[in-house]
């Protein structure tokens, strides 16, 4: 039996230039004995000398060293023969750490674990206590008992965060101190080394105290995250006792004070809010009807939709697009197609000579309806009652509007614009009038181009769409002879 | 009137401030103040730095600016009606609390909201004032998140993105007849469009891996909302129907479900009684489902009854139970997706199996060890020595993995 001693409980380095020689000499794991500084031995406690043999030390896993700096800082002594044996089989198995079943690994995986968890805590749970010094400088100093040996990896996270400070975190074991520019370490101290009072400590405590909800009493997710061993240095925990002991009593008191009398200033604000009702009145305007439409009920897609899409364009323009609904991008941003398909739309309407600023754009339906699919929202198309629950809207705009040609864009508008389903293919390249006067054409929706995966077909697709536009032109230039 | 102490405004502001559940300071830009001379740090995941008696995090100072309040929300403590005393803070005050808070390591940043005072505007510039003068001021690289108030201008809004880590829009109500019932001067579309707003700030602050220049930063945490779950008869399926919906519309980091808690001075048309706690934990249980394993809202809701989890067992197990068909899921063959389906095993357990299984054939034994407890995981399993007969479609199942009722504790 070999005997290795340790100087430092938890210097990876040390560990890791020990390990390598006892590798090197070829002891397996039950040759070894690892012992720490102060560990009481008997006769045989003395380091042994090693055997000469230099047997090849191959490499390890660089896992297997972020994870033994981690394991090393854990507080239980077998640490460093666990790493010794885990340091061996990795030898003969170099895949060892991906077999999470196996015992030594599911040690070490537990104690980095911990480890991380305790210098979580650390973060978490250092209360910092203020000094003023004679000439006015500010330091602060915490007390603080972590479980593991976890300062050293816990104290350069403080140096970042708090670099205006100057501050010390005194441990049983070490200390640390930033003075505002550089870190360093020291021998470990006592409570008594730090201050016991801090100014800012009874705020603390107030906001501790009025944060709690008494109705939502659960002490043991309480503890399970902010374990009990941490509460004596907490200055908050004095203060947990007497709130759960008064919380039942203060919960039933909240049930039981129902509301009282409003505060005058109360009654005063109700009064102005009256007086300065807006009168919601017939809708006479475009205006009127795009702030009217916000508040629609007619139809359940106002519920999940952003918001109701009113048409865009002049308030007497000579053509309307009606398409079918607002899509993602119109839904968030209010606007008529201002996504792909009204992209498509503006191209082709421009290369065709329609002048844009006397276009009227506008859908069947105003609120965008979609089925949500895990980060994105995929369009389904309105059904039969909710075109025609949002045919009320449309007519308002036509009434206000006064286009002298309408173009359905796409089979939804075109059953709203006539009152029934149709299909797009047979009523395209040709005029129809409506009842009102005015030319109605059909045409596919824009976004049905986006869809047509291959080019050939896209390009004819788009051509029969010109061409419908086409007839549009020209019924409208048609209209200005006429006039 | 006498004028109120700080610590007399911090107990009223804080306490006007304890039914919004949000508490997260994770998620956001790592960033620290080495070389600034100031203080504060995030680095992605953020710290609980207490914990109050209803397990609840301490991680943020979450505060009212005032709750003085115009609007009168039946289900707020700070509605204009209550007669709960009244305080407002100076905003350097805020900057004064949260600075000294910090240096103390009592918390992680601040969570500052508002009541509505003046205006929406009026009340927003306000918040930013707190957050402009922390950041320009005092070099505070501490977690910032700011509420956002409906209806304030977009230029305000933009500039709040600027300061903060992350934003929240309260959707309050999970329908918008409940919002409206309860909310009189709150209107849906104006909450939605605000979220929309800053959803469409993210976007232009995402980063473009072709452009060279760095875009200005817009909230990096992202925004959240919170609902009000309780106060209405809106039923579990509507809630994640609507967070569904949230999600997918304004890229939302979280959902929070708040229980509708019992407030001081209530009206009288709302529910006395203490809050549904554990149909709370369960929404938050069903929400993780559908965010990180694959679960869509129908199939959740099915779990349960007439539109409601169950409240005895975990959705999952409940699906589990109504889907035995599925079961048993070999662990040695069968795809991530259907692992992560199994009751027990989350999503760092399946990795390992995974991972495991390409060594060596899984025995029960060694899928105990990765799960950390196999009671639930045995009946809808099978690997190397295990195959759980009829213990799939045994008809007393439930009864087993449910747990038993525990002894009231007496306080």
């Amino acid at each position: 039996m070999h005997i290795v001693r340790m100087e430092g409980l938890n210097d990876f380095a040390e560990w890791r230039g020990k390990a390598r020689q006892v590798l090197a000499a070829g002891l397996s794991p039950d040759q070894v004995e690892w012992r720490m500084l102060g560990d009481v031995g008997g006769l045989l406690d003395q380091p042994t000398p090693l055997p000469l043999a230099d047997h090849p030390v191959g490499s390890v896993p660089r896992q297997f060293l972020d994870l033994a700096e981690q394991a090393i800082c854990h507080a239980d002594p077998a640490r460093f023969a666990v790493l010794y044996r885990l340091l061996w089989r990795l030898q003969a198995d170099g895949q060892l750490l991906q077999n999470s079943a196996d015992p030594d690994n599911s040690l070490l995986t537990k104690w980095t674990s911990a480890v991380r968890r305790d210098s979580h805590k650390m973060k978490a749970f250092v209360r910092f206590k203020s000094i003023v010094d004679d000439s006015g400088l500010e330091r602060y100093a915490a007390w603080f008992e972590p479980e593991h040996y976890t300062l050293e990896r816990t104290a350069p996270f403080f140096a970042r965060r708090f670099d205006g400070m100057v501050w010390a975190i005194v441990t049983p074991y070490r200390s640390a101190y930033w003075d505002g520019e550089s870190l360093a370490f020291g021998p470990g101290g006592k409570r008594a080394d730090v201050p016991q009072d801090d100014a800012v400590e009874g705020d603390w405590k107030t906001y501790f105290s009025s944060i709690f909800n008494p109705a939502r009493l659960k002490v043991s997710m309480m503890k399970s995250e902010m374990p009990v061993k941490y509460w004596r240095n907490l200055p908050e925990a004095e203060l947990i006792a007497p709130l759960i002991r008064g919380a039942r009593q203060m919960e039933a008191e909240m049930i039981e004070r129902t509301a009282s009398q409003p505060p005058s200033r109360h009654l005063r604000q109700q009064a102005r809010e009256v007086e300065g009702a807006e009168d919601v009145g017939e809708i006479a305007s475009l205006a009127d009807a795009r702030a009217a439409v916000q508040g629609c009920r007619r139809c359940p897609l106002y519920e999940h939709a952003t918001q109701a899409v009113f048409g865009e364009g002049p308030e007497h323009a000579e053509v309307m697009f009606v398409g079918e609904q607002p899509g993602d991008q119109e839904d968030l941003a209010g606007k008529p197609f201002v996504g792909p398909a009204g992209q498509v739309l503006d191209r082709a309407v421009e290369k065709l000579g329609i002048d844009r600023s006397r276009v009227y754009v506008t859908n069947a339906v105003k609120h965008f309806k979609f089925e949500p699919r895990g980060k994105r929202r995929i369009h389904q198309r309105p059904d039969g009652g909710e075109i025609q629950a949002c045919k009320f809207w449309l007519n308002l705009e036509i009434g206000l509007v006064k286009p002298k040609v309408i173009v359905a864009l796409g089979a939804t508008a075109a059953q709203s614009l006539l009152g029934k389903s149709v299909t797009i293919s047979k009523l395209r390249g040709t005029p129809i009038a409506l009842a009102d006067g005015t030319t109605l054409f059909v045409t596919n929706h824009p976004s049905y181009l986006l869809r047509i995966p291959d080019v050939e077909g896209k390009a004819r697709e788009q051509a029969k769409f010109e061409a419908d536009l086409l007839l549009v032109r020209e019924a409208i230039a048609g209209l200005r002879k006429t006039h | 009137m006498a004028a109120l102490t700080l610590r007399r405004k911090l107990a009223i502001l804080s306490d006007a401030a304890k039914y919004d559940a949000s508490c997260a300071s994770s998620g956001s830009e790592k960033r620290n103040s080495v070389g600034t001379g100031g203080i504060g740090s995030t680095e992605g995941s953020g710290i609980c730095h207490s914990y109050a008696p209803d397990g609840r995090c301490i991680s943020l100072l979450k505060i009212l600016l005032t709750n003085f309040c115009v609007y009168d929300c039946i289900y707020c403590v700070n509605r204009s009606s209550s007669n709960v005393a009244r305080a407002r803070f100076s905003v350097e005050e805020v900057v004064r609390l949260t600075l000294d808070f910090y240096k103390r390591n009592y918390i992680e940043g601040l969570f500052l909201s508002s009541g509505i005072i003046r205006s929406p505007d009026y009340t927003m510039e306000e918040l930013v004032r707190v957050a402009r003068s922390l950041r320009e001021e005092h070099q505070f690289a501490g977690y910032i998140h700011l509420k956002v108030i409906p209806n304030a201008a977009p230029d305000l809004l933009a500039e709040a993105g600027r300061w903060a880590d992350r934003l929240s829009t309260n959707i309050e109500m999970p329908t918008d007849i409940g919002l409206e019932t309860l909310a009189p001067e709150k209107k849906p579309s104006e909450i939605r469009t605000a979220m929309a707003r800053v959803r469409g700030k993210l976007d232009e602050a995402d980063p473009d891996k072709k452009a060279k220049a760095a875009k200005p930063k817009f909230a990096p945490a992202g925004q959240s909302t919170q609902m009000i779950v309780g106060a209405d008869a809106a039923d579990d399926g509507a809630i994640l129907h609507r967070a569904a919906g949230l999600y997918s519309g304004y890229r939302l980091k979280r959902v929070y479900y708040s229980a509708f808690s019992p407030i001081p001075d209530a009206s009288s048309r709302l529910p006395l009684k203490p809050p549904p706690l554990m149909r709370e934990h369960r929404l938050y249980q069903a929400d993780w489902l559908i965010r990180f394993y694959g679960f869509d809202v129908p199939e959740i809701v099915a779990g349960g009854e007439g539109g409601l989890l169950d409240l005895d067992i975990d959705p999952k197990l409940a699906w589990a139970l109504k889907s035995r068909q599925l079961f048993p899921v070999d662990v040695n063959r069968s795809d991530r997706e259907m692992l992560l389906r199994v009751p027990g095993l989350g999503t760092r357990g399946v990795d390992r199996i995974i991972a495991t299984r390409r060594h060596h054939r899984l025995r029960l034994d060694d899928v105990a060890r990765i799960a950390g407890s196999i009671d639930k995981v045995r009946p809808f399993i099978e690997c190397a020595d295990w195959t759980p007969g009829g213990l799939t479609d045994d008809t007393r199942l439930r009864a087993r993995l449910t747990p038993q009722p525990e002894q009231l504790s007496l306080f």
